[in-house]
């Protein structure tokens, strides 16, 4: 049955059709006699990577198959999700040693997107973490894949957007927590200028972002809030925390629960919330101890939040530059505070080196950004990958909706090599995407 | 510890109920045509609930092995659930009967003689719980899915007699008439929304209802009534119908 499908941004919609398996035996014999495949997780990539003909529905493939509570190893099939995985691993002390800003992504989604999180600089991608894991390839075999054993599979499956064929097991490594809480620091930067000594400042600590204001001129040109933190231990704790170290308390989520008319998100709106959210602090520096929920999740408090974008949906516009090309990131917020198209969402945050095969990190500053679809964003945004090229950056795939494929060949210094593994697994295009087809990656 | 017996325990709305037990912290016992497929969910269910979990083979359709299928169990289960069952292909099934048995088989023949068994064991123990998994779509015959709804008519009513019956040794016995399933059985049908419940929704139902010990549950509410209007229109106009 044909449905409407579209990811988090809300932007492409295709009409898909959506098959579910549980069965491994059932879902080889369906690649193997498909053609125009793509594996979907739970939708929340920005763009259209997971979007295409015939969408496979991972979502029932949910099942944990081992937790070794002693060494910290998680094997489980590749539709759970961070948050199903969260409920398990947190009670026994054990952490995600990767995640990104929202838990509601499935393990397969994790791994084909390459995750990072806000300690990317210590602990790299989420590929870093990886044990092995089994992926369906366009033959219809389960190839097991791992750092040592079919790499070329392994690093064109990490970050690889689905294009290798369908993931159904990981096995990865954890990180040990002796509390459910994070001890963090806020900190109030004047500027870019000073948010960027900041990091350097600060990068000893495990997990830091940056939230900027991109509207600002002038002197605050770049103003932000830096937020550092660490897994907090239990002498940390005040006494209500500490009886129970590795539980939250239980907290009631809000949901938007219809689309919001767009004209609500204007360049004064924008202005108000920024305003609101920098002075929010009074104080240059906070620190305090809180859940690990609203530190690496705040925006999963709000159910649907992509919803206050209205109908046209959203971009998300994520860009990563070489350390040595901060004067690009100036660049970019400058075409954006002069163009007025602020955006709510801005956060900056600084990767440490990383080899990359397709997988979108590199040593650098990445900047986040969203922008509601209207007219002549489209147009905007390509001026602005042509500074993101001549900087020798690129952009983030799972965020990715609309770039050119000159612009994937050209930022993605590997794509030749990705795209030649990718030919060789994925027989006569059995698995392509909207992405894939828009960028011409299994040309 | 108390324990659930699930019947076709891989289909989408069994490991659903599965997942909704364990959480209760009932050990469960879980069977399927291949008992190995099972061993994922078994996994998954030990590890997330940390219940003991048994998995078993068992086929509706091979009579014969459903006596020693039941003598193997490692305890009699407090709750026993019938969730197999097997849409098949109406417009195949016309005119190839192994297809129309495979169907008859599956969703009533298979179900009374594994029930029977159940029902024994329960009489002498003096207590237990059968649930049924039927369908709406037993309460009328439809040209569309008559073969399946007669098989489900067939196991409806076995229920309400079995139901009749074991009342008076204590046993409850309900029967469940879910409606529209957003499953992989039905994933290729264009289902209204607004009648369709998740796999999730309909265990969770069937724990309340048995709980309460009802006799019969429509998962959604809409259901009631629009069989009630379906049983009740008139032969005569309902033959003109393309149902």
């Amino acid at each position: 049955m044909q449905k409407r499908l579209a990811n988090w941004g809300n932007y492409p919609a295709i009409a898909s059709e959506e098959s579910s398996f549980t069965q491994e035996e059932q879902l080889r014999n369906f690649v193997s006699t498909n053609h125009e495949l793509i594996a979907r997780g739970n939708g929340r990539c920005y763009g259209d990577a997971s979007l295409g003909k015939h969408s496979i529905s991972m979502l029932k493939y949910d099942k944990i198959l081992s937790f070794d509570t002693e060494k910290g190893i998680m094997e489980c099939q590749a539709g759970v999700t961070l948050d199903q995985l969260l409920d398990i691993l947190v009670p026994k002390g054990w952490f995600l040693p990767i995640t990104p800003g929202t838990k509601f992504i499935t393990i397969g989604g994790a791994v084909a997107s390459d995750v990072h999180g806000k300690n990317h600089h210590v602990d790299g991608a989420f590929s870093n973490h990886i044990i092995d894991m089994d992926v369906i390839t366009g033959t219809g075999e389960t190839i097991t894949c791992s750092p040592n054993q079919h790499t070329d599979l392994f690093w064109a499956t990490c970050g690889g957007m689905g294009l290798t064929g369908v993931i159904t097991r990981v096995k990865f490594d954890l990180k040990k927590i002796e509390t459910a809480y994070i001890r963090q620091t806020q900190i109030k930067a004047k500027n870019l200028e000073d948010v960027i000594r900041l990091f350097e400042e600060y990068k000893h600590y495990t997990y830091s972002m940056a939230w900027i204001d991109c509207l600002k001129q002038g002197d605050s040109f770049g103003r932000s809030i830096l937020i550092v933190g660490e897994h907090a231990t239990p002498e940390e704790l005040n006494a209500k925390q500490a009886k129970a170290p590795l539980t939250l308390p239980v907290k009631r989520k809000l949901t938007v629960p219809f689309n919001l008319p767009s004209f609500i998100l204007n360049t004064l709106t924008v202005k108000i919330f920024n305003w609101l959210y920098y002075n929010k602090n009074l104080k240059r520096e906070i620190n305090n101890v809180v859940p690990y929920e609203p530190f690496f999740y705040p925006l999963d408090a709000i159910l649907h939040w992509n919803r206050g974008y209205g109908k046209a949906g959203f971009v998300q516009y994520q860009f990563v530059l070489p350390l040595e090309h901060k004067d690009g990131l100036v660049a970019i917020l400058k075409r954006i505070s002069d163009k007025g198209w602020g955006s709510f969402l801005a956060v900056l945050k600084v990767f440490g080196n990383q080899e990359s095969l397709i997988s979108f990190p590199m040593e650098g500053y990445t900047l986040a950004l969203d922008f509601p679809v209207r007219k002549g964003l489209f147009e905007f945004l390509d001026e602005l990958d042509e500074i993101v090229l001549q900087y020798g950056g690129r952009l983030y795939l799972s965020k990715d909706a609309r770039m050119k494929q000159e612009v994937f060949w050209k930022s993605y210094p590997n794509a030749e090599k990705f795209a030649a593994i990718v030919k060789q697994y994925n027989n006569d295009k059995r698995f392509t995407s909207l992405q894939s087809e828009r960028l011409q990656l299994t040309r | 510890m108390p324990s659930v017996l699930i019947l076709g325990a891989g289909s989408d709305m069994a490991v659903a109920i599965a997942r909704a037990y364990a959480s209760r912290k009932y050990d469960l016992q879980l069977a399927a045509r291949s008992g190995q497929a099972l061993i994922p969910l078994q996994q998954d269910l030990q590890i997330r609930h940390s219940v003991n979990v048994t998995v078993h083979d068992f086929d509706a359709t091979a009579f014969n092995s459903h006596a020693a299928f039941y003598e193997q169990l490692p305890v009699i289960p407090d709750i026993s659930i019938c969730v197999f069952g097997y849409l098949g292909d109406q417009e195949k099934a016309e005119t190839n009967w192994l297809e129309a048995e495979r169907i008859i088989n599956s969703n009533y023949t298979g179900a009374v003689s594994i029930l029977n068994i159940i029902a024994e064991r329960y009489i002498t123990k003096g207590s237990g719980t059968i649930i049924g998994i039927s369908s709406v779509a037993g309460e009328r015959g439809r040209m569309s899915n008559y073969i399946y709804g007669s098989a489900k008519a067939g196991f409806s009513a076995y229920l309400s007699g079995l139901r009749n019956r074991l009342f008076h040794k204590g046993i409850h016995v309900m029967s469940v008439q879910p409606g529209f399933v957003n499953t992989q059985m039905t994933q290729h049908l264009a289902l209204p929304p607004l009648l369709t419940a998740q796999p999730e929704a309909v265990a969770a139902a069937v724990l309340k209802a048995a709980d309460k010990k009802k006799n019969t549950l429509f998962v959604k509410w809409h259901w009631k009534y629009i069989m009630l209007i379906i049983r009740n229109i008139p032969e005569g106009m309902f033959k003109k119908l393309k149902l």
